[in-house]
């Protein structure tokens, strides 16, 4: 069944990417990863968001070069986009003014084959991925999941060597999703398309699983190997089989020692990345702790089977909780702690007291803002002087982004208020302007 | 080769119906390019007059020539915009230099070009009648370039990122992926703005054939010079003729190009979900189902595939890369650098600019000037309130009743493409029989043309508001004074300050003809900074142009940054329905 070579095809050797932040320093996104795609295999990467597996991605195939070590493909260096790697995104990324079988042909043209061949070879990859008949038709016109398909015809055509998927199943409704990767995974075992290896990027750990020989997974912050697994499970698989089983919860297991606790042993400093968690969403997760909560806690992945979520959506909400100290994760336990089950028996405005209070002494970022703002005689800061300190641990992006959260829950807890016409941070409360309580 | 192109380009079958309305047309179309082209180059002598008949079966020729005028400045604007725009946005640090460049040439006002560049064109072309005819041309190209590159600058900046990493991992060359990403993605917009640009050169092309330079004036063979012999002549019927030849010509632009050209531009937009139902053409129609219309697509395809075979080679890279590779101290050097050339070259020009104005003109009569251009700003300000008064209730009204919308915003461009000098006369003939004040009563002759644009963008505004948000109005029984403060006045906000700035801007380019207007002998003038430009480029007084010029530019760049810009960011942070 596998015909994995041990020569790598494809490979990252030491290879890190910075992204320059503030002041002319840097943040490390990808760490000194070595990583080697041999011929045969499909290799799934796993890990929370943030950790840069579309960044790794983009590194292999040349479209973000890497800041030192080196992408090996056949043995020579990459420095640019290769002919024989393509690439499935996320969204698709279909032109939408061009038909699909133009937009199959694409990457054909972009090689200079002519008009003839290049409309045989894409009505054939058309036919393989089951679009017949929609040759003429524009992408607006499609249902996702077809859409989808012309993104990996137009993939494939090209008779590609390594194919690279980046969530390409996420944008899909469940049963389409299935259907499609099925439909893939057809094609690769009875090797109906010359591709020689795959590697896939995804959060789903289950669609990882149904497809990858082999599993790694990322530590992020900075994103390193965290561990390499291989998956000796015979197609078709069956996710109910305990050796699935097994597996998933080994997966789980690691995700969580890589995402949640160690994180928040490392959350010093106002720097910090705060997850991406709406109050709303950790307040709904907590309920749900609650309630489900017998014998003080519930399993990882029972909570993500409990609340139809994925690990990308699970672990943003349990590290703020975690962070917060309104829960605990312990291997693959969650439980409440004391704070988090007092937040859950309050009331709405006791609710916001007992979230600031735990906001203000857990989390830097939040204690920082509140007391610049207490500091200054008319107790107003803008909000660029917050970002340009977090500019000196972030990127700007996310500098912006980890300030947008801050905003979101000091805002729940009423510990500040935010202009965002003005752009400005303050302590008057806008409601007891208008009308008085 | 040969036969084989020809054996796969020529029809199997006869030419179908619609092929017999199409054939003559493009026919026809043919005869009369190469018609007017000869005309262009016929020789002329610097001085001597060229004659104008009134003679209405003159009028058709006449438009010919006009109409072609307008083509070639367009197809300029084109080129122009492909090679600025893209140049702005590849480059980050041309860029900072290009943007600001088009900001300060927008606001520079369009005749004020004609007259510093004609002299030029005239030398470029001796004894030919191109040197005045590209003068023209020129001035209608300035008219029409400086927002159809704006909008390819902006739509370039925004191309999906997923789309050009894409492009690159497929491996197109940049020749490529200008036409099969950067174009199309662009085109909606550009057709947009062409539309609006053409609409605002038919204003233009009236008032530039009829040229003068040093003391003697040129009158091209066009509609504009009939209309101002017309009105030289106290003529009513040729003007009569000249505004129905200027109707059918902007019903057939309309029809014949830019319907079209919008009805096709609807499968280069983004928006995956269903919106309006998209507008039709006939003539789209016709091309799409006739064999002449397939075998000119045959064309372009063989056209494409030998452009890029000869063009392919390079891999296109994803844009900004370049910057990263150096260290962000060797740029810090490298900026100061071109800062203080910049800074040197902008200083250097300034002085040749002030040593020539000043050579002529005295410190006072500066300061005069830009006291007249403070009274046209004030005309500007007053009037823009007015026709904000006046249009922004009608076109929320008229948004609001989506079938009504749809057929008012035809009639609105059309009447935004009506060049309004040609109801000058008129006003000027009222000004005289009841003896009003010139200085009040040839204001609004200024926004004429571009009130159309306010009323023109609150539609599509109104229009554009969500259903939900209407129907959540509708249930919280909000009305009168609540309803359009909360709602229907934020949610057009954004369109009206486009409109606004576009019609402001038109009407300091028209102040120069509209703050001095003449029906026969009886010529009426207004003070301001528009009759000072004008009274001088009748003169052939070139440092007072340029000292009129520089002024007026200087005002628009300076309320653009004060009023307009501010508007803008408030309407995009506060106001933007996402």
């Amino acid at each position: 069944m596998t015909r994995v070579n041990t020569a790598s095809l494809l490979e990252l050797r030491q290879a890190t990417k910075r992204f320059p932040a503030g002041e002319g320093g840097a943040v490390t996104v990808i760490d000194d990863v070595s990583l080697g795609v041999g011929a045969g295999e499909i290799l799934a990467l796993l890990g929370r968001s943030g950790c840069g597996k579309s960044t790794l991605l983009r590194m292999l195939c040349g479209l973000s070069p890497a800041s030192s070590g080196e992408v090996r493909y056949k043995g020579r260096t990459v420095v640019g986009p290769q002919p024989g790697i393509s690439m499935v995104f996320q969204n698709f990324a279909l032109f939408p003014w061009l038909t699909v079988l133009q937009n199959v042909e694409l990457g054909l043209e972009a090689q200079g084959i002519g008009r003839e061949q290049r409309r045989k070879r894409a009505l054939q990859a058309i036919d393989m991925i089951g679009l017949d008949g929609f040759e003429s038709a524009f992408p607006k016109e499609l249902s996702g999941g077809m859409r989808q398909r012309v993104g990996f015809a137009r993939a494939l055509v090209v008779n590609p060597d390594v194919l690279l998927m980046d969530e390409a199943f996420s944008a899909l409704d469940v049963p389409t999703a299935e259907t499609l990767r099925n439909d893939l995974l057809d094609l690769w075992l009875e090797r109906q398309i010359p591709t020689r290896a795959i590697v896939m990027v995804s959060h789903n750990i289950e669609e990882a699983l149904l497809l990858a020989d082999r599993v790694v997974i990322l530590d992020s912050n900075p994103g390193r190997v965290k561990e390499d697994l291989r998956v000796d499970i015979k197609h078709p698989r069956d996710r109910d089989s305990r050796p699935f089983k097994q597996l998933m919860e080994r997966i789980y297991g690691v995700m969580t020692r890589a995402g949640v606790t160690a994180q928040v042993a490392r959350a010093t400093g106002i720097g910090y990345r705060l997850p991406q968690a709406h109050v709303g969403q950790m307040l709904g997760m907590l309920e749900e702790l609650s309630l489900a909560e017998r014998g003080g806690s519930v399993e990882l992945a029972q909570l993500a089977a409990m609340t139809q979520m994925t690990v990308d959506d699970l672990f943003p909400i349990l590290e703020a909780l975690e962070l917060l100290d309104f829960a605990r994760v312990s291997g693959q336990l969650v439980e409440l702690t004391r704070h988090g089950r007092s937040l859950v028996e309050a009331d709405i405005l006791r609710r916001k007291v007992i979230f600031g209070e735990h906001l203000l002494r857990k989390v830097p970022l939040a204690d920082h803002v509140r007391r610049v703002l207490d500091e200054r005689a008319r107790q107003r800061a803008p909000k660029g002087r917050f970002l340009r300190e977090l500019e000196d641990f972030l990127t700007e992006e996310e500098a912006e982004r980890v300030l947008a959260v801050i905003i979101d829950w000091g805002r729940y807890a009423e510990i500040f208020a935010f202009d965002a016409g003005a752009g400005l941070f303050s302590l008057e409360n806008p409601v007891a302007d208008a009308t008085p309580r | 080769m040969q036969r084989h192109l020809l054996r796969a380009v020529l029809p199997r079958e006869g030419p179908n119906r619609w092929d017999l309305v199409l054939l003559p047309m493009v026919i026809a179309s043919l005869f009369m390019v190469v018609l007017g082209a000869q005309r262009m180059a016929a020789p002329y002598a610097a001085g001597a007059p060229l004659s104008v008949s009134l003679d209405p079966a003159a009028l058709p020729g006449y438009t010919l020539q006009t109409v072609l005028r307008m083509a070639l400045a367009m197809a300029a604007s084109v080129v122009f915009t492909f090679a600025y725009g893209s140049l702005a946005a590849k480059s980050e640090r041309a860029g900072r230099i290009l943007i600001p460049l088009l900001d300060i040439l927008q606001s520079v006002p369009i005749l004020g070009f004609l007259s510093i560049t004609v002299v030029g064109f005239l030398k470029l072309f001796p004894g030919s009648l191109l040197g005045p005819e590209m003068a023209a041309v020129f001035a209608i190209f300035t008219s029409q370039a400086w927002n159809m590159a704006f909008s390819f600058y902006a739509s370039l900046r925004v191309v999906p990122r997923d789309l050009y990493q894409a492009s690159v991992v497929f491996g197109l060359s940049p020749w490529q992926r200008f036409w099969k990403l950067e174009v199309p993605f662009a085109t909606p917009n550009l057709v947009w703005n062409a539309m609006m640009s053409v609409a605002g050169g038919w204003f233009f092309v009236v008032a530039s054939e009829a040229i003068s330079v040093e003391g003697y004036s040129i009158n091209l063979p066009g509609i504009g010079s009939y209309i101002a012999l017309a009105i030289a002549q106290k003529n009513a019927a040729a003007m009569a003729y000249a505004v129905a030849a200027m109707l059918l010509v902007i019903l057939s632009t309309d029809q014949l190009l830019f319907r079209p050209l919008v009805a096709w531009a609807e499968r280069f937009k983004v928006e995956l979900s269903p919106g309006p139902p998209p507008p039709r053409s006939w003539l789209l129609t016709a091309l799409r189902r006739a064999r002449i219309g397939r075998l000119a697509a045959e064309l372009g395809a063989r056209l494409w595939e030998l452009s890029s075979r000869l063009l392919a080679g390079r891999r296109s890279r994803l844009p900004g890369r370049r910057r990263r590779r150096l260290s962000a101290r060797s740029l810090h050097v490298l900026d100061r650098w071109r800062t203080l050339i910049l800074v040197a070259v902008a200083g250097m020009s300034i002085v040749a600019l002030a040593r020539f104005v000043h050579g002529e003109v005295s410190y006072s009569e500066i300061g005069q000037v830009a006291v007249y251009g403070l009274i046209t700003a004030l005309r500007v300000a007053v009037l823009t309130l007015l026709a904000t008064l006046v249009w922004l209730p009608v076109g929320v009204w008229i948004g609001l009743r989506p079938r009504l919308a749809q057929r008012a915003q035809p009639v609105v461009v059309f009447l935004a493409a009506f060049p309004a000098n040609l109801v000058f006369p008129v006003a000027v003939s009222a000004i005289i029989a009841w003896r009003l004040n010139p200085e009040v009563w040839l204001s609004p002759l200024m926004i004429l043309g571009t009130q159309w644009y306010i009323l023109f963008n609150v539609i599509a505004g109104a229009a554009a508001l969500p259903g939900d948000l209407k129907e959540a109005a509708a249930s919280l029984g909000l009305r009168h004074r609540v309803l359009w403060q909360r709602v229907l006045l934020p949610a057009v906000f954004p369109a009206y300050v486009t409109g606004g700035l576009t019609a402001s801007g038109g009407a300091w380019n028209a102040s120069v003809v509209a703050e001095v207007a003449s029906w026969g002998a009886d010529t009426l003038s207004a003070t301001g900074i528009g009759a000072y430009i004008a009274a001088n480029t009748a003169a052939g007084d070139h440092p007072r142009i340029a000292l009129g010029v520089a002024v007026m530019s200087l005002y628009v760049i300076a309320l653009n940054r004060t009023v307009w810009e501010k508007l803008y960011v408030l309407a995009r942070q506060r106001f933007a329905l996402e």
